[in-house]
C-alpha cells in the first residue's frame, strides 16, 4: 500500500500524505490563505505557482509549521500539526524543506551541514552519518565538494547542497520553496535536474515554482493559486492546454510566450 | 596595425611580483607615509611630535630611573641626582604586596600556584591548535574553579590554612575579580539575551528588567547594592562575605552589558537560519547551540572582547566596597610617609597602566587573530 521508496520496514506510511482541511491565516487584517483544501496522495508530486504575494509559500510553509494558522487543519503522513510540540518535531523530522536562498549554514562545512540534524535529531553515529552524506552529496554530484565552507560554493551547488542535506533526515515528503528564484540562469538546470532525479524515485513532493518546464515533465497535478486561494487544481496537460479559469489563462499568458 | 602589435610586445611582462616602486621599505613608506600632500604633512608632524617627546620620556622612564633603594631617599633629588626619574626602587619594594596584598608571606606559594593553573587553562582554552581543547573547557571551568578556592581560601582538612578574603590583595584580587567577571559574563548573558527574545512573557519581562535595571544604574550603585543589601536577605551566617558579594555584583553588570552584545549578534543572524534549523526538526536549544549562536557570538566577536577589556578596567572599582584590589594597593603604598618623594605617584601609575595595556592589548590581540583565521576560513 505505501510506495516501494519509502517502504524501508518502520513505519507503515498512510496513503493521504498531506491532507489540509478549511485552512484559513491572516497576517494581521491580511486574508494570507483562505479556505484551503487539498489532499496530496502518497509519491504524488505537486508544483504550485501562482502571482507573488497569493500565499503560495504561506502554504507551503503551514505543511511543517514554519507558520501557525488561526483556523482550519493540517495532518502530514498521519500526525496531526497543533501545538503540540512533540507533533511538530515529529512532522519536520518527517518533512524535508528547500529554501529560495538556500539557508545553508555559513559557520559548518558542506558535510557538516549534512550530519548535523542526522546526529543531533535522530542521534546517529558521527561515522554513519558521514557516510550517510556522502551519499546524497555524491547524488548531487558534489561529492569533492564536502569539506568546503557554503561561501565558497556557487548558488547551484549550494542549492544542491540543500537539497542532499534535507535528504539525508530520510524524508517521505520534500518541499521546495521557489528552489531556483535566487538562482543565475546557467545553474537552474542542475537544480532542476537534481529535483526530477528525486522525482524519478518516487518521493512525495511539493513545489511552489514558476519553472512550467519542470511542471509539465514532472508534475502529478498543477496547483494554481492567488489572492490566498487555490482557484484551479488540474493535471499538467489539462492546466497548459484548457486552464478552466480566466485568471489561470491571464497567468500562464503572462509567464509563457 | 603593427603599432598595436609593438605597443603589445613592449609592455611589460605579466609576473606574479609587483613592480619595485610598489614593494620593498621605500615603496611600503611612499605607500604609506608620503602618498598626498597632506599625508606627508601629517608624517612631519608626527615626527616632530616623537622627536619633541620620546627623549624626556626614556630619560624619565628609563636613564634617570632609580632602579633601587631601600626608602625616599634614594629618589629625592640629590647633588648626584638633580633630576631624578620614575622611581623603580619602589615598585621593587612593594611588588610583593601589589601582587599578594595582605596574603600572609608563608603561603604566597597557594597564589602563585593558582596563577599557574589559571595561566595555563588560559593558553590550553584559547590556543587553537592545542591538543584535546573539548577537555580544556571540563577543566576551565569545573576543576579551575575548585582548585582555585582550594588554594586561595584554602581547606584545613587538606592542610591548607584558611586564608580570608580579608587579606587577599592586589594583582591577585583584580584577577580573581576578572576572571569571575568574564567567565560568568558570557553564559548569563546569552542566557539573558535568549531570555529578552523569548516567546513566554514571563521569561521576557524577567530578562528585561533585570537587564534594564542594572544596565540604568552606574556600576558603583551595583557594588554598594550587592555589598549592602545582599546581607539583609541572607541570614547572617550564611551572609557572602565582602569579597563574593564584590564578585556577585561585577558577575551582574558584566552580564547585562554581555546581554546586550550576544542580542546584538542574534539580531545578526538571517531568518533563514532559524527557520532551516527548524524545518530540520532541531529543538529550540540545539538549534540555538549548533546553528544561531555560534553565528551570532562569532558576528558580535569584537564586541564582546571590547566588554572584556572594559570588564576587566572596571574591576578597579571594587575599591569603593572596601577591597584591596591592584590599583589600591598602589593607592595605599603611595600613601607610606617612607616612600613621600614627587615622582612615586607617577611610576606607580605607570606601573599600574602597564599592567593593565599588557592584559587589554592582550586580549585585543587574541581576538584580532581568531577574527583573521575565521576570515580566511572563508566562512563569511
Amino acid at each position: 500500500m505505501t510506495d516501494p521508496a519509502n517502504d524501508s520496514g518502520a513505519t507503515v506510511l498512510p496513503d493521504v500524505a498531506v491532507e489540509i482541511i478549511d485552512l484559513d491565516k491572516w497576517y494581521g487584517d491580511f486574508h494570507v490563505l483562505r479556505d484551503i483544501n487539498l489532499k496530496v496522495a502518497r509519491g504524488e508530486r505537486i508544483v504550485i505557482c501562482g502571482p507573488s504575494g497569493g500565499g503560495k509559500s504561506t502554504l507551503l510553509r503551514c505543511i511543517n509549521r514554519l507558520e501557525d494558522w488561526q483556523r482550519g487543519r493540517v495532518i502530514v503522513d498521519g500526525v496531526e500539526l497543533t501545538e503540540d510540540p512533540k507533533h511538530i518535531v515529529a512532522v519536520r523530522r518527517d518533512v524535508g524543506m528547500v529554501f529560495q536562498h538556500f539557508n545553508l549554514f555559513p559557520h559548518l562545512t558542506v558535510l557538516e551541514n549534512c550530519t548535523l540534524a542526522p546526529i543531533w535529531v535522530r542521534h546517529m553515529p558521527r561515522r554513519e552519518a558521514d557516510a550517510l552524506a556522502m551519499t546524497y552529496l555524491t547524488r548531487v554530484k558534489i561529492p569533492d565538494q564536502a569539506h568546503k565552507y557554503p561561501a565558497r560554493l556557487s548558488g547551484g551547488q549550494q542549492q544542491r547542497v540543500a537539497i542532499a542535506r534535507a535528504l539525508c533526515m530520510n524524508p517521505n515528503i520534500m518541499l521546495f520553496d521557489e528552489p531556483t528564484s535566487a538562482l543565475d540562469p546557467e545553474m537552474v538546470k542542475e537544480v532542476l535536474d537534481t529535483m526530477v532525479e528525486l522525482a524519478d524515485d518516487g518521493i512525495t513532493m511539493l513545489v511552489v515554482s514558476h519553472e512550467m518546464g519542470f511542471a509539465r515533465q514532472v508534475a502529478n497535478r498543477i496547483i494554481f493559486m492567488a489572492d490566498g486561494e487555490i482557484v484551479e487544481i488540474n493535471e499538467p496537460k489539462a492546466f497548459f492546454a484548457s486552464p478552466q479559469h480566466e485568471r489561470t489563462r491571464l497567468f500562464l499568458q503572462q509567464i509563457l510566450h | 596595425m603593427s603599432a598595436i602589435e609593438q605597443r603589445a610586445r613592449s609592455d611589460p611582462p605579466r609576473t606574479s611580483v609587483p613592480p619595485s616602486a610598489r614593494s620593498g621599505m621605500f615603496g611600503w613608506l611612499r605607500a604609506n607615509l608620503f602618498s598626498s600632500p597632506v599625508n606627508i604633512a601629517l608624517t612631519l608632524l608626527c615626527i616632530v611630535f616623537f622627536a619633541w617627546a620620546l627623549p624626556s620620556l626614556l630619560r624619565f622612564f628609563f636613564f634617570d630611573a632609580v632602579w633601587s633603594g631601600a626608602d625616599r631617599q634614594a629618589c629625592l633629588a640629590s647633588p648626584m641626582r638633580p633630576h631624578p626619574g620614575a622611581c623603580w626602587a619602589f615598585v621593587r619594594v612593594w611588588l610583593a604586596y601589589f601582587v599578594y596584598g595582605f596574603y600572609p608571606a608563608g603561603q604566597r606559594w597557594r597564589v602563585d600556584l593558582f596563577f599557574l593553573a589559571l595561566a595555563f587553562g588560559v593558553v590550553w582554552l584559547l590556543r587553537l591548535s592545542a591538543p584535546r581543547r573539548d577537555l580544556s573547557a571540563f577543566y576551565f571551568f569545573i576543576v579551575l574553579p575548585v582548585l582555585s578556592f582550594v588554594l586561595l581560601h584554602g581547606a584545613p582538612y587538606l592542610g591548607l590554612a584558611t586564608v580570608p578574603t580579608a587579606l587577599w590583595g592586589g594583582i591577585l584580587v583584580t584577577i580573581v575579580v576578572a576572571t569571575v567577571g568574564i567567565v560568568f559574563s558570557l553564559p548569563l548573558g546569552i542566557l539573558l539575551a535568549l531570555g529578552r527574545r523569548s516567546d513566554k512573557p514571563v521569561v521576557r519581562l524577567l530578562a528585561v528588567s533585570f537587564i534594564e535595571v542594572v544596565r540604568g544604574v552606574p556600576v558603583i550603585t551595583v557594588l554598594f547594592m550587592a555589598s549592602v543589601m545582599l546581607p539583609l536577605f541572607v541570614p547572617e551566617p550564611l551572609a557572602p562575605d565582602k569579597l563574593l558579594r564584590a564578585l556577585i555584583g561585577v558577575a551582574m553588570f558584566a552580564s547585562a552589558y554581555m546581554a546586550e552584545v550576544v542580542r546584538g549578534g542574534l539580531a545578526a543572524v538571517p531568518r533563514g537560519q532559524y527557520e532551516a534549523a527548524r524545518a530540520l526538526g532541531l529543538s529550540y536549544w540545539r538549534m540555538m547551540a549548533l546553528v544561531i549562536l555560534p553565528q551570532a557570538l562569532q558576528a558580535t566577536l569584537p564586541n564582546i572582547v571590547n566588554t572584556f577589556i572594559g570588564l576587566f578596567k572596571d574591576t578597579t572599582l571594587v575599591f569603593v566596597v572596601g577591597i584591596f584590589d591592584f590599583l589600591r594597593t598602589i593607592e595605599a603604598a603611595r600613601a607610606d610617609p617612607k616612600w613621600a618623594a614627587p615622582n612615586i605617584p607617577v611610576t606607580g601609575y605607570a606601573f599600574a597602566a602597564l599592567f593593565y595595556f599588557i592584559f587589554c592589548y592582550g586580549m585585543s590581540r587574541y581576538a584580532q587573530s581568531v577574527e583573521a583565521r575565521l576570515a580566511r576560513g572563508g566562512r563569511r
